[in-house]
């Protein structure tokens, strides 16, 4: 399984899928020209885009990935005023994750499968500038753990960057909608799919893999943006020329030695080990490093894979040149909870007891905050951010242990600590995590990180499983239902080096929109009945809400066009918080009382697609 | 039909119960139609037309097929039918769905999928034949929905259920293809 990805150059995919309905509107500073010239005219460059702060040109908005916006038109004091000012059906039923992107006068967003581009022209009325439909056998679909969503595009090099459900990565021209190359990576029919944000770093397009339920070994790819050619590969577990992995790769601050990918599994089970790497990638330019987490190690029933289960559930940070792993810190070794570790991972220069540290901080599905040094990989603080977490006592910091670094596990809610077909029950969080794959953003100013969370238990029993590629492998039961307290989501501001929470608010259900931080002061998220939120950063109090026609498990994000500063944010229900939750939890343990058990999703809100835009009013 | 009657005998002989052991359900107990000629065999009960189906005790205790249906459809079913049967943002209430269809249907659906993808849908339901986690126990998956569709199980694990037949687990392995 080295590195097998094919290419094509646009010359063999002539034939355009896109719609194409005009030339050139849009290109704000940078602009080219042309409309009759072949091949994409060059738009501006990621640097330059990404430097304008009236534009989000990229996923998480920047390299460091904090989704702090400086725009500040909107603030605390009239964010009560905020009303639509437009619309927008992407015509799609399905889970609708990520964010649009805006690159000068043209917003780019992408639908759940079939994964329509659309390119929306903001000068004129958000005309539908192109649309770009790729054909995929509708085989994908089911393949698809959780719904068939999608994170985002990307933009890079002129280019708009997709990361189909088929696993197939495809670049358009951002000016006309053009296919400009087109790169497969796995196979989806052995379970391999594609949901991810990509990330451009320069002249690379960075990706990884979804398939954690089907046994896909994990593995993250540099594609050269300007023709799609794959420049690495690195997976999350095998040989170490298969992960990457030299004599100078570290794990807390100590070589990890050779072979640990294969040696800390059991057999060849590592081969459909999983590790997948689906979340988010976040990058600093001055370390050279690219920066992300691998997933659950499969199958779900942790009796049949012994040992640690190197390298799933890791943070990994890789040369963006060559791929080589600097360091990695794996945070749940050996995992009985299903708790992927692929939530993003945010850069931010954090105060450490009077130091100023280069840190990395990343809030975790096991209910732990990390933060590590991001040169180095050095541990630096580890907390619960959910006070419901009992599957660990935390983690070990003392460094002279032969523990340093592992979390202290629970046996009690240890599926496996007893063997599988044992019903483990009451463990908090539940296999969703304290937080899946929604980002938190970090503001500066406050030096808060906002979270948004879920907060559910499980009972989880694992049995065996046999593997078939292309179909589910899982090997346990879980039942959830809702944590401490019988509510099941909480958005916080907390700080990650202390543990503490600065103020909380307790949701009906999970939150499981992407949060948004602005320097007006002003927090914004998306709840799953539908609601836009809009809070007071310093202290959580309610600025504005309002209901979009279906539940939001997309990210908020802004922009500023025509000297006025928007904000948006994709509704749609599903994912797994719409499978888990539409019919709502029930609590086991709460006896004859709690007959008729808690709110569905499903009485609250339906499927839909929508784009929907606020701004303050007047001009 | 054709279709669904020769995978219900591919199941039949793949499956780990089968057998003819019998035993008459008592009076009292809870199984739909004609209980008196329910029969049990390794855990798994069977009707009079040969489909499984559950059996719940005077006192509650639901039968180890059920059981191990609930387990199961948790495996591979539930990332897409969501909790309990109940359905999801994603595919059909099959709580509702299995009052519309016979076991041979059921079985044919799940063998071959189902697909309805137009302008209006996407939905794909794959097709389980080469899949052992849930063929080696289709049955008793069966046996599961039916009790959730006909309300006679509630949502979650069944709090008291019958312990596993000897020789269960030995023969999970097997058909799974699992070295033990």
């Amino acid at each position: 399984m080295k590195c097998t990805g094919t290419w094509v150059g646009s010359a063999a995919f002539g034939l355009v899928a896109g719609l194409l309905l005009a030339g050139p509107t849009a290109w704000g500073q940078a602009a080219g020209g042309g409309t009759s010239a072949p091949g994409p005219t060059p738009g501006p460059s990621l640097a330059q885009a990404a430097s304008n702060p009236d534009n989000w040109a990229m996923p998480s908005l920047n390299d460091a990935a904090t989704r702090y916006s400086p725009l500040k038109q909107i603030n605390a004091s009239n964010a009560s005023h905020l009303q639509v000012a437009w619309t927008f059906s992407t015509g799609v039923l399905r889970g609708h994750e990520g964010q649009p992107l805006v690159i000068g006068d043209v917003m780019y967003l992408v639908t759940p499968f079939p994964n329509t581009v659309y390119a929306l022209d903001l000068n004129h009325d958000e005309r539908i500038m192109w649309q770009y439909t790729p054909t995929q056998n509708p085989d994908v679909i089911p393949v698809m753990c959780c719904d068939t969503v999608n994170r985002g595009v990307a933009y890079g090099d002129g280019k708009i960057i997709l990361h189909q459900a088929d696993n197939t990565v495809v670049a358009l021209s951002a000016q006309t909608g053009k296919e400009v190359w087109k790169t497969p990576l796995a196979s989806y029919k052995e379970g391999a799919t594609g949901t991810d944000a990509p990330l451009v770093v320069g002249n690379k397009v960075i990706v990884g893999v979804s398939g954690g339920e089907f046994g896909v070994q994990g593995f993250i790819a540099a594609l050269d943006i300007s023709d799609g050619h794959m420049l690495w590969k690195a997976f999350s577990e095998g040989p170490d020329n298969q992960i990457l992995f030299d004599s100078h790769t570290t794990s807390l601050g100590k070589p990890v030695g050779a072979n640990t990918g294969v040696d800390s599994w059991k057999g060849d089970q590592w081969k459909i080990g999983g590790g997948d790497t689906w979340g988010w990638y976040s990058y600093d330019p001055k370390l050279h490093l690219l920066y992300y987490g691998s997933g659950n190690p499969s199958t779900w029933n942790p009796v049949q894979r012994p040992g640690d289960n190197k390298w799933s559930m890791t943070i990994f940070a890789r040369d963006i040149d060559t791929g080589v792993a600097k360091w990695v810190y794996q945070m749940t070794p050996h995992d009985q909870w299903d708790y992927d570790g692929v939530n993003e991972m945010i850069l931010a220069d954090l105060r450490v007891d009077g130091r100023e540290v280069p840190a990395l901080v990343h809030f975790d599905r096991n209910g732990l905050s990390y933060v590590l040094n991001r040169a180095n990989g050095e541990l630096i603080a580890a907390h619960k951010y959910d006070p419901s977490v009992n599957w660990t006592t935390g983690v070990d910091m003392n460094k002279s242990s032969p523990n340093y670094g592992r979390p202290e596990v629970v046996a009690q809610y240890a599926p496996g600590s007893k063997g599988a077909n044992v019903n483990y029950t009451g463990i908090c969080p539940a296999a969703l995590g304290n937080k899946d794959e929604q980002p938190a953003a970090f503001d500066p100013q406050t030096q808060l990180f906002y979270i948004p969370t879920n907060h559910v238990c499980m009972d989880y029993e694992p049995y065996p499983v046999a593997y078939t590629a292309g179909q589910p492998y899982v090997g346990a039961t879980l039942s959830m239902f809702p944590g401490p307290g019988g509510y099941m989501g909480r958005f916080i501001a907390f700080d990650p080096v202390t543990g503490k929470t600065a103020w909380a608010i307790n949701d009906q259900f999970s939150d499981w929109g992407g949060a948004l931080t602005t320097a007006g002061g002003v927090v914004f998220y998306g709840t799953l009945k539908g609601y836009l939120q809009a809070v007071d950063a310093k202290t959580g109090k309610e600025l504005y809400s309002f209901k979009t026609p279906s539940g939001i498990i997309g990210n908020v994000m802004t922009y500023m066009h025509g000297g006025k500063q928007y904000v948006a944010v994709l509704s749609g229900v599903g994912g797994w918080a719409g499978i888990g939750l539409a019919a709502g939890l029930t609590d086991p343990h709460a006896g004859l009382g709690a007959v008729g058990g808690y709110a569905a999703l499903k009485d609250y809100t339906a499927l839909g697609g929508q784009l929907t835009v606020f701004a303050l009013p007047g001009s | 039909m054709k279709r669904g009657s020769r995978l219900v005998m591919a199941t039949l002989a793949f499956g780990i119960a089968g057998g003819i052991a019998a035993l008459a359900a008592a009076a009292g107990d809870t199984t739909p139609g004609d209980a008196a000629s329910a029969t049990e065999s390794n855990g798994l009960w069977t009707d009079k037309q040969g489909a499984p189906t559950y059996h719940i005790g005077k006192d509650g205790t639901v039968d180890w097929g059920t059981l191990v249906g609930f387990l199961r459809y948790s495996d591979s079913c539930l990332r897409c039918h969501g909790p309990d049967g109940l359905g999801s943002s994603y595919a059909p209430d099959l709580t509702q769905a299995l009052k519309q269809i016979t076991y041979s249907q059921f079985i044919a659906d799940v063998a071959g999928g189902i697909k309805a993808v137009n302008t209006s849908q996407q939905l794909v339901m794959p097709a389980f034949a080469d899949d052992k986690n849930v063929m080696c126990f289709i049955q008793e998956i069966y046996s599961y929905l039916k009790a959730r569709s006909d309300g006679a199980v509630g949502r979650g694990r069944p709090a008291k259920t019958e312990p596993a037949p000897k020789g269960f687990d030995e023969a999970s392995y097997k058909c799974l293809g699992i070295p033990q």
